[in-house]
């Protein structure tokens, strides 16, 4: 907590009451401080901090197209460069939607010429914004406005994309994983992130009790069990290594934490089982390639 | 000055060097490639100190612009038909942002099907984003306006996105004797970007942000506004510069022989070279015939040409695009400016150079015949008989 | 520092700026009437551990001589403060 500014950079905002979204934004503005420029494409967190005249960042903001903000982060970063300005951050907020399908491409360019960026995306899987449908992110059997559950097909029927070891793939100097259940953790990435020169990428899950059918004073909780039940890892990659932060001794019941949201409701037993097995399968690729 | 031997594209990138960009970002395409090879390195051997951005598409090119823009930083891109129609969202963004980002377009064919060769679709699609759009003539024209659009995009008056378009292949890589400026006498054209617009790291602004309907409206009356302020500077420009370099410009449009004139074609780019040879041919036969070239498609020259047409017995618009199902865009623009100046002259459309079609002598000698007619009929070049 | 309301917002003409940029951190409206519960701070219990700010969505916790308080202009009463709370110190109160 000693990291953190005591200013608020995100207030007054709009969001939903108990927005998950929100805390990270908020959070991650109060590690990197008052000379911080952000970058936040259409989505949830521009929608509710940029309506005219409410205007809720304290600090420097801008909106960026959809799927611009790596590359309005880059020109950000460049155009300050020429006049001899380094001593900023240039940081990027994108959902799920917005880093993994449509801003990928500006992402992955960013990452390749190492702009000296951080880019935050917060995973509140699925198209929140506009009234939650899928995007690449959403888990496999959640329920969206786009991929309903039925006799036929019961949600989402494809696995989650793995935005991480995408990331982590272009030889990023810094990427890592992070909930807002573990708010010191994520606090701790974002605070050595800034302390590292190139492209940095921090994935935080960020729950919307809207979109996942949750009360809105669990969003903390959610995102705590996230990763006590082992769908989701806390974890770092850098020097080209990964590297585990956290394993829970003995994960907590999936089907319980399912069940908790109405998005994953109408899961069978089966459908469960293929998310536990899809969980094993992951640990087992963690214990196998990343460092504890 | 140096004269120099030089094609469109390289007069440009030698006009972006007068200008000091702070930051370019540039993707490449067909037949705007040159212009940002001869821009980086001018980058690679110091003789411009600029921030060269590869980015890895032109959304993500006028995307990077646009950041640069907003803390205040000069920024270019360039780009070409598929180009630009792929950058189209950011194009609305930069000129509702009122980022003063230059832009030049090789004016070329848009697909389907493909084709590399110069026509205006591309550009004049995007008439209606909001942009400066001026059409250069020849290389020199070329250099001169990039020189001169960062002057008239900066004005604060007018604080909008410049795109400056050569014609594909026959202007961008075609050599010509170009005088170019020495950087100082440059300097002294040329103020460094000054912004209120900007994010700034003491007085910290939110930017592009959302308006709903009571204030939207007034947000694009004001970006309205920048555009049409944009002719009041673009002449200041144009005399500063002429003071500087002894070039002359003449505006929104260029007149060719329209003072006695009884017909008039009116086109843009650089066809209009070709146009004046026929005009000149065609004088010394006797035949009262004048050219307008517009040299600005936005803001429109709406009284410039009525003023000028007035007194003709018919006018011609020679264009290279089409608006599918309707007629050709320049032909949509001059009709609404001569009625509303209640000017009652036939004009005719005609469509030409689609894709890279040549267009003739004999083309523009049957135009100039055609007026004579009356008619005010849309017309393509090369597709005889009765066809519509 | 944080943003804070304005007595008045731009409406005119004259007053809506030439460009779509605008002093950062500038509120015209509150969050209160969003809110069907309000959480309300024990301040005996309370010992000041700020776990409650830390995991406000909005930012509306705060320490005052070594007690959580709340900005109810712009709390939304989410409830979150509440289950973070290990020392039950917050109760949420409905709004009438």
């Amino acid at each position: 907590m000693s990291v953190l500014s005591k200013d608020e950079f995100f207030y007054g905002h709009k969001a939903c009451a108990g927005c998950g979204g929100s805390l990270a934004v908020r959070i991650a503005l109060k590690v990197l401080g008052e000379r911080s420029i952000a970058v936040l494409p259409a989505g949830c967190m521009s929608a509710v901090g940029f309506n005219f005249p409410q205007l809720c960042f304290g600090n420097n903001a801008i909106i960026s197209t959809f799927a611009g903000t790596a590359s309005m982060l880059t020109g950000i970063r460049a155009g300050l460069k020429a006049k001899g300005i380094e001593d900023f951050h240039a940081v990027g907020f994108a959902g799920d939607g917005g880093t993994a399908d449509i801003g990928l491409q500006a992402l992955s360019g960013a990452i390749d010429r190492n702009d000296d960026i951080l880019y935050i995306c917060y995973d509140n899987e699925a198209y929140m914004n506009t009234g939650i449908q899928k995007s690449s992110l959403t888990p496999f059997g959640a329920k969206t406005t786009t991929t309903p559950a039925g006799k036929n097909i019961h949600g989402n029927m494809r696995p989650k994309k793995n935005m991480f070891e995408i990331a982590a793939a272009h030889g990023i100097p810094y990427a890592a994983t992070a909930s807002v259940g573990y708010i010191n953790d994520f606090i701790s990435k974002v605070k050595k992130a800034s302390g590292i020169k190139g492209t940095k990428y921090i994935h935080v899950i960020a729950p919307c009790p809207t979109g996942w059918g949750i009360s809105t004073d669990e969003t903390v909780e959610i995102a705590k069990e996230a990763v006590d039940c082992g769908t989701w890892y806390l974890a770092e990659f850098e020097n080209g290594e990964f590297r585990l932060n956290f394993r829970p001794k003995e994960f907590s019941d999936i089907g319980e934490y399912l069940k908790k949201q109405s998005r994953f409701r109408h899961l069978t037993d089966e459908d469960i089982k293929i998310i536990e097995n899809s969980r094993n399968a992951k640990w087992e690729f963690i214990d196998n390639n990343f460092r504890k | 000055m140096a004269r120099k031997f030089l094609s469109g594209n390289e007069a440009f990138a030698e006009g972006i060097r007068l200008a000091r960009p702070e930051v370019i970002s540039a993707y490449p395409i067909t037949p705007q490639t040159i212009v940002v090879e001869r821009l980086s390195e001018m980058v690679e051997d110091g003789s411009l100190k600029s921030e060269f951005i590869h980015v890895e598409s032109e959304h993500s090119a006028l995307s990077c612009a646009m950041g640069a823009s907003a803390v205040g930083a000069r920024a270019f891109t360039a780009t070409s038909s598929q180009g630009l129609l792929y950058m189209a969202e950011c194009l609305v963004y930069a000129s509702g942002g009122r980022f003063p980002i230059v832009m030049m377009n090789a004016n070329r064919s848009t697909a389907l099907p493909w084709n590399i060769y110069g026509d205006q679709r591309d550009s004049l699609a995007l008439l209606d984003s909001g942009w400066i759009q001026a059409y250069a003539e020849n290389a020199q024209e070329a250099l001169d306006l990039a020189l001169m659009s960062y002057y008239i995009a900066e004005n604060k008056n007018v604080s909008a996105p410049f795109m400056a378009n050569l014609d594909g292949f026959v202007l961008t890589h075609t050599y010509e004797a170009v005088d170019v400026p020495e950087q100082d006498a440059a300097d002294k054209f040329l103020p460094p970007f000054k912004t209120e617009n900007k994010l700034d790291l003491s007085k910290p602004k939110n930017m592009a942000f959302s308006a709903g309907p009571a204030s939207n409206y007034i947000f694009k009356y004001k970006e309205h506004l920048g555009l049409l302020n944009a002719a009041a500077v673009i002449n200041e420009a144009e005399e500063k510069f002429c003071k500087i370099f002894g070039r002359k410009y003449s505006g929104l449009i260029e007149k060719y022989l329209t003072d006695d004139a009884e017909y008039i074609l009116i086109t843009l780019g650089s066809i209009s070279g070709l146009v004046k040879d026929v005009a000149d041919e065609l004088r010394e036969k006797g035949e009262k015939v004048g050219m307008i070239r517009i040299r600005y498609m936005r803001p429109f020259p709406n009284k410039e040409i009525a003023e000028a047409v007035k007194n003709a017995k018919a006018a011609a618009v020679l264009e290279k695009d089409i608006s599918f199902g309707n007629e050709g865009t320049v032909f949509t623009n001059v009709n609404s400016a001569l009625k509303k100046s209640g000017v009652n002259i036939p004009v005719s459309d005609h469509i030409g150079g689609l894709g890279g079609q040549d267009i003739s002598r004999a083309d523009i000698e049957n135009i100039f015949e055609n007026m004579k007619k009356g008619l005010s009929d849309v017309n393509f070049i090369g597709i005889g008989g009765d066809r519509p | 520092m944080k943003p804070y309301l304005r007595e008045k917002a731009p409406a005119a003409f004259d007053e809506i700026p030439e460009f779509p940029s605008y002093e950062a951190g500038f509120l015209t409206t509150k969050n209160a009437g969003w809110r069907n519960f309000r959480p309300v701070i024990d301040t005996k219990k309370c010992n000041g551990c700020m776990q409650c700010y830390l995991y406000c969505p909005d930012g509306v916790i705060s320490e005052k001589d070594g007690k959580a308080v709340i900005d109810y202009d712009f709390c939304k009463g989410c409830g979150i403060c509440r289950k973070i709370c290990k020392f039950n110190a917050i109760e949420m109160e409905a709004e009438i």
